[in-house]
């Protein structure tokens, strides 16, 4: 078991494994997605307090869940990188934040949406609302601090210090809406006893969740495989692949 | 080891002396953005009161923002940065000290000379003890941290920016607390609570920021 973890961690490796992925993963992607949302969207019965306007959960929730996600996973990467000074995982820490970024910035926007008829507002200095809005701002200061430093390797070290720093705010957003009793209503889903929503309304969502994360691993290995390229540029078997793949 | 450390915060002392006017520009930066809000607001005393403890936290905290970029500059081109690091002592520490004499030149000024510019937004004496007592909390946490943003953007062109865009996310927390605190003072409310949670983050700032300072440093002076 372990040796064979260890065998990803050969570029090579990886790019051919993570090539061979791809296509069931976007698949699993296209597929959970698509029915979480038809479901979400046409089949699950309207909310008796919020109507039809809580539908856009099955957007907010699991884009949400994907920012806090990939951070953990940049961050545990970027530990890896910064211990045992792993390549791939150097790589996976730089090409995961900006999909972070963008799953961050979703959350932000399908729940200033989704505030303005529940609310009467589009944004709130509310706790989660605000440390959601600063886990942005760390993204775009990781992805920053990657692109100043123009040696690779020098930047995913640098890159990991700054992200796990930033691994403070990650339970601050998670217990935000525990800890002060704001506007955002609490936690449903993720709680010690049964979750407080219905099944009917909760399988949808865990179908787009599992879409999104299938989402996040296609386009985080065809990500890698680019940065792997460009890093391995000059190689012999980088060359090969690609005379294969122009032939 | 003791002798190392004490060392090290000598020499940030004695080097802020002999350059008083480097160190003094965060204060009169603070001096001048504290100026510019009535001008801009308008002077309305109240208003002022209201905002003053936002207002003194936020340009404390741009002033610190300010004094890093020189933090581990000129020991970087000199050297001495490396020499720290290879030395047999914890890096931690020696850093840990670089970081406790920048404070010591740029923060505490900016402790005492608070109720000064408190009185200029028209801020009630009552409010000044728990002022300097946030601020004597919460600054050296703006430093520790700072120090961080400082080390990893050590030696990149345009850095001071990149600073900004890494830090001021970082200072929320104590900005949230420390202007909380003053404004309950000003308020009459007790502020017990936002001093204590400053204390805890000072706390664990002091615990966390050098060993994480000290490992940015061994990456970007490599």
């Amino acid at each position: 078991m372990n040796k064979w973890l260890h065998s990803w961690a050969a570029p090579m490796v990886f790019y051919d494994r993570a090539g061979r992925l791809l296509l069931p993963l976007w698949m699993l992607a296209v597929v959970l997605t698509g029915i979480g949302v038809v479901w979400g969207l046409f089949l699950a019965p309207a909310d008796y307090l919020q109507g039809d306007a809580f539908r856009i959960i099955y957007v907010h929730v699991p884009s949400a869940w994907m920012a806090m996600f990939v951070y953990m996973f940049m961050a545990s990467a970027a530990l890896v990188a910064l211990v045992w000074r792993v390549k791939l995982a150097e790589v996976l820490a730089r090409e995961s934040a900006p999909i972070g970024a963008v799953f961050t910035a979703l959350a932000l926007a399908t729940g200033s949406l989704w505030g303005k008829p529940m609310w009467g507002t589009w944004w709130v200095w509310d706790a989660r609302l605000t440390s959601v809005l600063l886990l942005l701002f760390l993204y775009l200061g990781f992805i920053g601090l990657q692109s100043a430093i123009d040696d690779r390797r020098l930047a995913a070290r640098a890159g990991a210090v700054l992200a796990l720093v930033g691994v403070v705010n990650i339970p601050i957003i998670h217990y935000s809406v525990v800890w002060w009793n704001t506007l955002h209503q609490g936690a449903s889903v993720s709680r010690l006893d049964a979750p407080a929503i219905d099944p009917s309304m909760l399988w949808p969502l865990l179908l787009v969740a599992a879409g999104f994360t299938s989402y996040f691993g296609a386009l985080l290995l065809l990500r890698a495989r680019l940065e792997i390229l460009a890093r391995e540029a000059g190689r012999r078997w980088v060359a090969e692949r690609l005379q294969v793949a122009e032939q | 080891m003791r002798q190392a450390a004490l060392g090290v915060l000598r020499r940030e002392l004695l080097l802020a002396l002999r350059r008083r006017s480097d160190y003094a520009q965060p204060l009169l930066f603070l001096a001048l953005v504290v100026t510019l809000f009535p001008l801009a607001l308008g002077a309305d005393p109240a208003m002022l009161q209201a905002a003053g403890p936002g207002i003194l936290w936020v340009t404390a905290a741009l002033a610190t923002l300010l004094s890093l970029e020189g933090m581990f500059r000129d020991d970087h081109a000199s050297g001495l940065l490396e020499q720290l690091l290879l030395s047999p002592h914890p890096a931690s520490l020696l850093v840990g000290m670089k970081i406790f004499g920048h404070w010591l030149a740029t923060g505490l000024p900016i402790v005492l000379f608070a109720p000064l510019f408190a009185l200029l937004l028209n801020l009630p004496a009552a409010g000044f003890g728990v002022l300097m007592l946030s601020l004597l909390l919460g600054t050296p946490v703006l430093t520790l941290v700072g120090a961080i943003g400082a080390a990893l953007t050590l030696g990149l062109p345009r850095g001071g920016l990149l600073i900004a865009l890494l830090v001021l996310p970082l200072y929320v927390p104590v900005l949230i607390f420390g202007a909380g605190a003053v404004a309950g003072a000003v308020a009459g409310l007790p502020v017990a609570g936002q001093l204590y949670v400053l204390g805890a983050e000072l706390s664990a700032a002091l615990v966390l920021a050098p060993v994480a300072t000290a490992a940015a440093l061994r990456v970007t002076t490599s």
